[in-house]
């Protein structure tokens, strides 16, 4: 890899590409402007559109702009870390910050070991319904959460609902899943775990079908049992899988929103009230700045958690 | 000897009902919802619940594309969907073949800047995109809609991926043979690619097809709504307990999305194990 940067400076951009480019046959200089040329389009609309509004959104954040301030501009004060301090007093937020935590810390593994568990059996004796199984298991995930949640409170009806009558065909009295104060936010989990498992066992099955059955043969010779195979050949082998099933299973479910928003409106009693919907919350009231600044303790959030995975599962220990 | 191939079959055979148990759970809540569409609102309302219909009926789908809205919200979703993936297709091809074989000054800070987005949550850019859709005069169009999502960093990245692969002694020799860089983007690369443009163009289709919070945000009135912003309001407002309504609006939802994903699957399965792990 070559470490030429992009810089053209006094030099010229044929001395700068010509790293790339076949020795003694510098790059001409159209190339740089078809480059950007082919590229303009994108750039444009992603600098106007996602770039510039990451940068606005840091900016509002150390404001107290209002959606009053739209029509008057002037009106806008800066306020320095106010709406961040301000943060730490909101019991809303804090409230929001909690339940959002439980959900990314018993979700993600709670996900993750299902998939694991469901690609295993897949890869370990199904040939002839491989697909059924790929296709049936990643349904809900090509699915809108909208609908999956609508379909899912029916489901969850205390009287009428399907999940209730199962559990009655059995003796069991079903509680009222979405209106307990304690067993929403684990329902709403239990629902994304299903939701979402497709996604990381069909990655999970992409990465044990790479694993070279020698070692597992060689293993066998050696006299290592099933577990011990697990342990010692097939996670190990896997981790990169691992990580980024982590880290993106993470990212989604730092930010769950329709969820609370369809099945419980974030209640009862804020107990499924989510980082994300209380920032939309803040934004619906008009509270820009405030909702910037939450907004980015959600990314610092996001960007903490992925380095923590990597630092967790990056090397073997 | 005997035995032990008896225990392997025992083992396969009680894996597969594990397996298909658990897949009746994934499966399961569509058909529940596929017929409970067909009951009507009295049958919807018994306990304990009827499997079958008993007196199947198309009601709740005539109420929802007639006295309702819902060709209109299926119309927006569409265009919306078509619109934005179009241009995903066209403009990330682009940029993903001039970061590919074109790397000019800036190309590689480019790239970076690209990815370095590639996480950044929806929720960081509402507010400041709302604010610039709004002084563009564009709440509640289509253009509001769509323009925010028609340039996405992780289609550059799988098109870069892609093209890098495709030999430049190809693209020299068209260069030699005269051909411009247009042509030979038109003519070579595109074709070249179909694999990674079908994998984005599902992908953001689906994607697109299933956003919520920005069409939530800037669709403000029914005639600019998709589908499931007007299901999930319908079904947080006076609606909220008409589940025969409710659960036809998600069979409108989510059942073109299904017939595609298990027409198209391979392609799903090619681009998140391709792209996701590399």
């Amino acid at each position: 890899m070559t470490v030429t940067t992009g810089r053209a400076g006094g030099v010229g951009p044929q001395v700068a590409a010509a790293g790339h480019h076949r020795p003694g046959r510098p790059r001409p200089a159209w190339h740089a402007l078809t480059g950007w040329g082919f590229a303009l389009p994108f750039v444009a609309l992603f600098v106007v559109f996602m770039a510039g509004p990451v940068l606005a959104s840091l900016a509002m954040s150390f404001t107290d702009i209002r959606s009053a301030d739209l029509r008057d501009p002037l009106g806008v004060e800066i306020v320095g870390i106010d709406n961040y301090r301000r943060l730490f007093t909101d019991d809303l937020f804090l409230r929001a910050a909690g339940n959002t935590a439980i959900f990314v810390v018993l979700g993600v593994p709670l996900t993750m070991a299902a998939a694991l568990v469901v690609a295993l059996g897949v890869n370990s004796g199904v040939t002839r319904f491989r697909t059924v199984f790929r296709v049936g298991y990643y349904l809900p995930v090509v699915t809108s959460i909208v609908a999956i949640s609508v379909v899912w409170r029916f489901l969850l009806q205390p009287q009428t609902g399907l999940v209730n009558s199962l559990l009655g065909l059995v003796g069991l009295g079903g509680p009222n899943w979405l209106n307990d104060t304690h067993l929403a936010l684990p329902t709403l989990i239990v629902m994304a775990a299903w939701r979402n498992l497709g996604f990381s066992m069909v990655i999970f099955l992409a990465g044990l079908q790479a694993i070279p059955r020698d070692l597992y043969e060689a293993a066998t010779i050696d006299g290592a049992g099933r577990w011990a195979q697990f342990r010692y050949i097939t996670l190990p082998v896997l981790r990169p899988t691992v990580l980024f099933v982590a880290v993106v299973t993470t990212i989604g479910y730092v930010q769950f929103f329709e969820e609370p928003f369809v099945m419980t409106q974030g209640g009862p009693l804020d107990s499924t009230l989510s980082l994300a919907y209380h920032t939309y919350n803040q934004f619906g009231f008009g509270n820009y700045g405030y909702a910037s600044a939450m907004s980015y303790v959600l990314f610092l959030v996001v960007v903490a958690l992925s380095i923590a995975w990597f630092r967790l599962l990056r090397s073997n220990t | 000897m005997n035995g032990a191939r008896a225990r392997d079959r025992t083992a396969t055979v009680v894996l597969h009902a594990l397996l298909a148990g658990g897949l009746l759970v994934m499966v399961g809540p569509f058909v529940w919802m596929l017929l409970s569409s067909f009951k009507t609102f009295g049958e919807i309302l018994r306990s304990p619940p009827t499997w079958w219909p008993l007196d199947p009926t198309l009601d709740n789908y005539s109420v929802l594309l007639g006295r309702l809205d819902f060709p209109a919200y299926f119309v927006n979703s569409t265009v919306v969907a078509v619109a934005t993936t179009a241009g995903n297709l066209l403009f990330c091809a682009a940029a993903g073949y001039a970061l590919a074989k074109l790397r000019f000054p800036g190309s590689r800070l480019l790239f970076a800047v690209v990815l370095g987005t590639i996480m950044v949550p929806g929720i960081v850019t509402l507010v400041p995109l709302f604010v610039l859709v709004s002084n563009l005069g564009l709440v509640n169009t289509y253009a509001g809609l769509v323009l925010p999502f028609l340039a996405q960093a992780f289609g550059v990245f799988l098109m870069r991926q892609f093209m890098l692969s495709i030999p430049d002694d190809l693209l020299e020799a068209a260069r030699i043979d005269g051909a411009g860089e247009w042509r030979i983007f038109w003519r070579i690369v595109l074709p070249l690619s179909r694999p990674p443009l079908a994998t984005l163009g599902i992908l953001t289709f689906l994607a697109s097809w299933n956003n919520f919070l920005w069409p939530l945000v800037v669709a403000t009135t029914e005639s600019r709504y998709t589908l499931p912003v007007a299901l999930a309001l319908y079904s947080v407002g006076q609606n909220r307990a008409r589940y025969d309504l409710l659960l036809a609006g998600s069979v409108l939802i989510v059942v073109p999305v299904l017939v595609v994903f298990v027409l198209l699957q391979r392609h799903f399965v090619r681009g998140i194990a391709t792209t996701g792990l590399k």
